[in-house]
């Protein structure tokens, strides 16, 4: 075996929504304190790269996370059809799953064909390499509230493994009646983060990460901790809140519980 | 290098690799018409017997699920559990990852429940999402079957997931951050996936024929499959590992098989093995018009030679996230017990498909072979397997 690799890499861009939150620069803001956090139900944009056609049967993990996805590779001025990509999240489209669901239990039992093939965990990352053209190796993954650190890691080890950057995208949206009661998810967040094996023009900072048995870190304000808590995704803002606010720290990012994941932020010298 | 240093898989063909190369020597079919559940559909199945027979262990109850027993019953086929128990006595319950491939879990038990609704609409109190139907229930279910506390996670990408997660594994191994990983694919038999396909017209009414000018869609199979993959001297090496993505069309893959061929190329430049060295391809050949015909392209343009080629899916079945797993494991014994399998269930090779497709099983020595997963979402896997 040859000598181990460091785990870490450099974020070049990152690419928010959330509720009440439209995009990167509004989250930093309200994570470095400089804006209110007022909570709103989460905007869910049609995706304009997508043919009209699968415009059209996008669903909302597909629109947020085509969203974020959109906005990191803009911000880092890379081209979306080179950058392999890792999705994470715990559940697939819910309101597809529940329209599926009640047909299956109806006498009729005639499930759309598009419904079907959007009912796949991997659907916005079908859907986005059609919109960026992008070829590259893709993975979809789910562990349950464990999703963010689980796709933070896997595209880590991506960078790590190919020596080019990745493209992490993590989301997970709100969970209709009947589902909801089983997993109250109440709203949609993502977020995506162009990763790097070096340091270009563009690093906004340095992470690193490991294993960790400490307890996960919560955020300050209160209304975002409830945020944190409500979707698998947003348990990325401990680590944006750090990269928010410009200075080197340390985070516990929620895990598996034992493991938890640690995150390592620096800022570039 | 990493190795296989246990392997196994269930499925309708058995439990276990002796089964397997019994079934896949004698060209035994699991198929046989669908009785699943409530489904009423002309098609063919391949089901796992006797599930009914097997719960899950009692400290891991809430898991109860037809998923979750599938890969119960497969964890203590081969020895394949004292193999995991050993490695954990070896490295540490935080050195071993588990890393494995499912489309559907246990939606199953969601399936049910919604016709069991109240006047309300509430589903029954009953139903643990959780630890049934979502997607990382098997891999907690796997988890905690044998105590392991290191990095976990599922790959869903529909039907490559049991192949992707291979990749998975080796990136941390090589990182240091684990010593060995549990790998593969459990999927089990659901209504949202037998209608599903039916939906989209490609459920074959007979037993699946890859390859056959005949061919008229897929069947549906079931199953588990399991490696223990870590650094080692000896039994099959992981080669090499090509991921691509079509970015074509959700469900139909790109016509000449473009992803497929940078998943198969990429594959082989990453096993530093030259296309004239593999043996022999498992084809994902999953008996759909289209499928088999991208595929047969594909494979022709990256060798550019005849290599004996087939589909296992007409004696399994389809296992949709399962897929690559079982046909990793396929691969391992058809590498360790010298069978060239052949394709239960096609009649006669498609003469529009150039390609070597072995209908009967052979004897043969072999030292490299290559195994294609592709999903929906155009999501292609390739595998490099070799001994020696």
């Amino acid at each position: 075996m040859t000598a181990a690799r460091t785990s870490d890499a450099w974020v070049e861009a990152i690419g928010l929504i959330g509720p009440g939150l439209d995009d990167w620069p509004h989250a930093a803001a309200v994570l470095r304190g400089e804006r209110d956090y007022v909570p709103a139900r989460c905007a869910l944009p049609m995706p304009p790269a997508l043919p009209p056609a699968e415009r059209r049967r996008a669903g909302a993990a597909v629109r947020v996370a085509l969203a974020v996805a959109t906005e990191a590779v803009t911000a880092a001025n890379r081209s979306a059809a080179m950058l392999p990509t890792v999705f994470a999240a715990s559940g697939g489209d819910s309101d597809n799953c529940h329209s599926i669901c009640e047909v299956l239990a109806s006498s009729e039992r005639f499930i759309s064909p598009t419904r079907f093939h959007n009912s796949v965990h991997n659907a916005p990352a079908g859907y986005w390499s059609i919109a960026a053209r992008a070829m590259t190796a893709s993975t979809s993954l789910a562990a349950y509230d464990a999703s963010f650190a689980a796709g933070l890691l896997e595209a880590v080890m991506q960078v790590r493994a190919t020596d080019a950057p990745c493209l992490l995208i993590a989301y997970d949206t709100a969970y209709p009646e009947p589902l909801f009661v089983k997993r109250p998810i109440p709203d949609a967040f993502a977020v995506a983060l162009v990763l790097a094996p070096d340091r270009t023009e563009r690093a906004l900072a340095h992470l690193t990460v490991n294993f960790s048995n400490d307890a996960a870190d919560r955020c300050e304000i209160d209304a975002l901790e409830s945020l944190r808590a409500s979707n698998p995704a947003a348990r990325a803002l401990p680590v944006l809140a750090a990269l928010a606010r410009d200075r080197s720290s340390s985070v516990v990012v929620e895990y598996l519980g034992p493991p938890q994941l640690r995150v390592q932020v620096e800022l570039p010298s | 290098m990493l190795r296989f240093l246990s392997y196994t898989a269930v499925t309708g063909l058995g439990r276990g690799v002796a089964a397997h190369t019994e079934a896949l020597a004698n060209r035994r079919s699991a198929l046989l018409p669908c009785r699943f559940e409530t489904a009423r559909l002309d098609t063919m199945v391949a089901e796992v017997e006797g599930l009914d027979a097997t719960p899950l262990r009692a400290d891991l109850a809430a898991y109860e699920c037809r998923n979750n027993r599938l890969a119960q019953l497969a964890l203590e086929q081969d020895g394949f559990g004292d193999a995991v128990r050993a490695a954990r006595l070896r490295h540490g319950a935080a050195r071993i990852g588990v890393f494995l491939g499912t489309s559907t879990s246990g939606i199953l038990e969601t399936e049910i429940a919604y016709r069991h609704r109240d006047a309300r609409g509430a589903l029954p109190a009953a139903l643990d999402y959780r630890r049934t139907h979502n997607s990382f229930s098997v891999v907690e279910f796997v988890r905690s079957y044998f105590g392991l506390a290191g990095p976990a996670v599922a790959v869903c990408t529909a039907c490559s997931s049991g192949a992707k997660v291979f990749g998975n594994a080796r990136r941390m191994i090589e990182a240091g951050l684990i010593d060995a990983a549990v790998v593969g694919g459990v999927d089990s038999l659901c209504l949202t996936t037998l209608y599903g396909f039916h939906s989209l017209e490609v459920l074959s009414a007979t037993a699946c024929r890859p390859f056959d000018p005949e061919r008229d869609g897929i069947s549906i199979g079931e199953g588990a499959a399991f490696v223990l993959l870590a650094p080692g001297d000896q039994g099959v090496a992981l080669l090499g590992i090509g991921e691509s993505s079509d970015a074509h069309h959700m469900s139909a893959p790109h016509p000449q098989g473009l992803g497929a061929q940078m998943a198969m190329q990429s594959a082989l430049r990453d096993g530093a093995v030259a296309p004239a060295a593999i043996d022999y391809i498992n084809l994902h050949g999953t008996a759909t018009l289209a499928n088999d015909a991208a595929e047969a392209l594909a494979v022709s343009a990256v060798f550019g030679r005849p290599v004996p080629c087939s589909s296992t899916k007409g004696a399994t079945g389809h296992l949709l996230g399962a897929a690559g797993a079982l046909e990793a494991v396929i691969s391992a014994l058809a590498l360790e017990r010298g069978l060239l399998p052949g394709s239960a269930g096609t009649q006669t090779v498609d003469t529009q498909l150039a390609a070597a497709y072995r209908l009967q099983p052979e004897q043969a020595a072999l030292k490299r072979v290559l195994s294609n997963s592709f999903g929906f979402g155009g999501s292609n896997c390739a595998l490099v397997l070799g001994v020696a």
